[in-house]
């Protein structure tokens, strides 16, 4: 059996008004696999996968990679989990494309030619290496996305954690993206309304509702679920509409 | 992409442009603090320090009607601080004027004073935009850092230069979400508007630096900034430093025999 890499037992949290964000999650991931996460608006999937890295911490049990979520592992973990967060803008904060890619390496304390090295491989796999030395806000909104990508890759992480990583993008860049995400080899968790990509990419998928987990298990058994997913705001795609009667 | 140019004749190719950035920006500094230590009386070395800049100006070949046009925006904002100065300043009286029980008088010192701020605010200002035009904002960015400027301080100023182009595509939309249900508006509605536009403008910029810090977090930030650079003097940056130094001496020199 695959090692766990994320171990979630009855996490909750607040938000600092006291308003629940989540309640009671527990989740398992295993090491290479692809887990979507699906829910409605405001269902708490961003606040989950701000779990992952330890910039939120709820009461609960966490462990990521075996490691429990304290100061002293933070760094350790904040260099294994690579989150892409939803607005390029708020990920590429450095003047250049270069500078942006290397903040992580960089604060990972590795010595310079490491770090160019990094930064060049990170590049190289989502295809921007000829960018380098640009200026971010000169790129296209399908370019941020990709150096955003490889803002995180090139701190070479296990786990790799996306927020709504195909809006705004066209469907070829959309496309492009999907067959990126399917050629990694690391665990991926991906967090998104777009469930054509789900079924494209994922091997499990999560449903949160209401601040908890209300299904998880295989894609298209939970994706096909017309009861479920229209009690939660969602719909079957409609390439598999029809594959099973509920 | 942001229709914003802040640095739009920072790639033209010229002598002042090729030189690297940390040593215009210690040359262009040292011509500010040799202007503002002139005496005011000083006029033909005032004369002389324009003639410099103007020469470095035409060197740079960005349009002198570009610089000229930006200068002037700053002016009234000088004016501002010393119009009055004439009037306030007491000393040997040039000019003066009764009205009723007020006396208004002008006074040589106060006048010195204005021309002394004026002049000196405007070559001041006619350096930093010459240096502002002939350099890449990242290039001066990257210049600070190796200058050992505080790294926060830098810092600071490259998530200005990144974000205000991201602020004024926001404030762009925001205009043209406006306009769109817009339909004929009066003076004070569109001074109401634009009040609230800033106030949105406002909580979304802090909203954005919350995100912004947790992306940073995220990706390892734990207060220090750490940055990589390489940049190598050249023997032509070497020599321009040497030749503004040497200028400069000799204007100031030059400047207490004259006058």
């Amino acid at each position: 059996m695959a090692r766990r890499v994320i171990e979630i037992k009855n996490l909750t949290y607040s938000y600092p008004d006291g308003t629940d964000a989540l309640r009671g999650i527990n989740l398992e991931v295993f090491e290479g696999e692809i887990l979507g996460i699906i829910g409605p608006n405001r269902a708490g999937k961003s606040t989950l996968l701000l779990h992952l890295n330890g910039i939120l911490r709820g009461k609960g049990y966490i462990r990521i990679l075996g490691l429990d979520i304290s100061d002293g592992n933070l760094k350790k973990i904040r260099s294994k989990v690579g989150m892409v967060f939803q607005d390029p803008d708020n990920q590429l904060f450095m003047p250049t494309v270069f500078e942006d890619v290397a903040f992580g390496p960089l604060n990972m304390g590795l010595p310079k030619h490491e770090v160019q090295k990094a930064v060049t491989e990170a590049l190289q796999k989502v295809d921007m290496l000829d960018s380098m030395k640009r200026i971010s806000h000169h790129l296209s909104f399908g370019e941020k996305r990709r150096i955003s990508i490889a803002t995180v890759l090139s701190m070479k992480p296990e786990i790799l954690v996306l927020d709504e990583p195909s809006s705004n993008m066209d469907p070829k860049h959309r496309r492009d993206l999907i067959n990126f995400l399917k050629g990694l080899e690391i665990t991926r968790i991906i967090a998104t309304h777009d469930l054509d990509m789900v079924l494209d990419i994922c091997n499990r998928v999560a449903l949160i509702d209401k601040n908890t987990i209300v299904a998880d298990g295989d894609v298209l058994d939970i994706l096909s679920d017309k009861d479920l997913m229209e009690a939660h705001n969602l719909e079957v795609p409609y390439r598999i509409t029809g594959y099973k009667t509920s | 992409m942001s229709k914003l140019h802040i640095d739009q004749y920072s790639n033209l190719e010229s002598v002042i442009h090729h030189r690297d950035p940390r040593i215009k920006l210690i040359a262009f500094f040292a011509l500010v603090l040799f202007i503002v230590i002139t005496p005011p009386e000083s006029f033909m070395t005032f004369a002389l320090y324009g003639t410099f800049i103007f020469i470095l100006i035409l060197l740079s070949k960005i349009p002198i009607k570009y610089v000229i046009k930006r200068s002037i925006i700053i002016i009234p904002f000088v004016l501002i601080i010393v119009v009055f100065t004439p009037f306030l300043k007491k000393g040997s009286i040039l000019w003066d004027y009764q009205i009723g029980s007020i006396k208004i008088a002008i006074t040589y010192e106060g006048l010195i004073m204005l021309w002394n701020v004026l002049i000196k605010a405007y070559l001041s200002l006619l350096s930093m935009i010459l240096l502002m035009a002939s350099t890449r904002f990242i290039n001066l960015i990257k210049a600070m850092r190796c200058l050992r400027l505080p790294k926060l301080v830098v810092m600071i100023f490259s998530f200005m230069y990144r974000y205000l182009f991201v602020l004024h595509d926001e404030l762009t939309k925001m205009k043209y979400a406006k306009e769109s249900r817009t339909m004929g508006d009066k003076r004070f509605f569109r001074i109401k508007v634009l009040s609230n536009m800033l106030g949105v403008l406002f909580i979304k910029s802090y909203e954005r630096g919350e995100s912004l810090y947790l992306a940073m977090c995220s990706r390892g930030f734990d207060g220090t900034i750490r940055t990589l650079d390489q940049d190598r003097l050249t023997k032509n940056d070497i020599f321009f430093l040497l030749l503004v130094a040497v200028l400069l001496a000799f204007i100031m020199m030059s400047g207490y025999f004259i006058d």
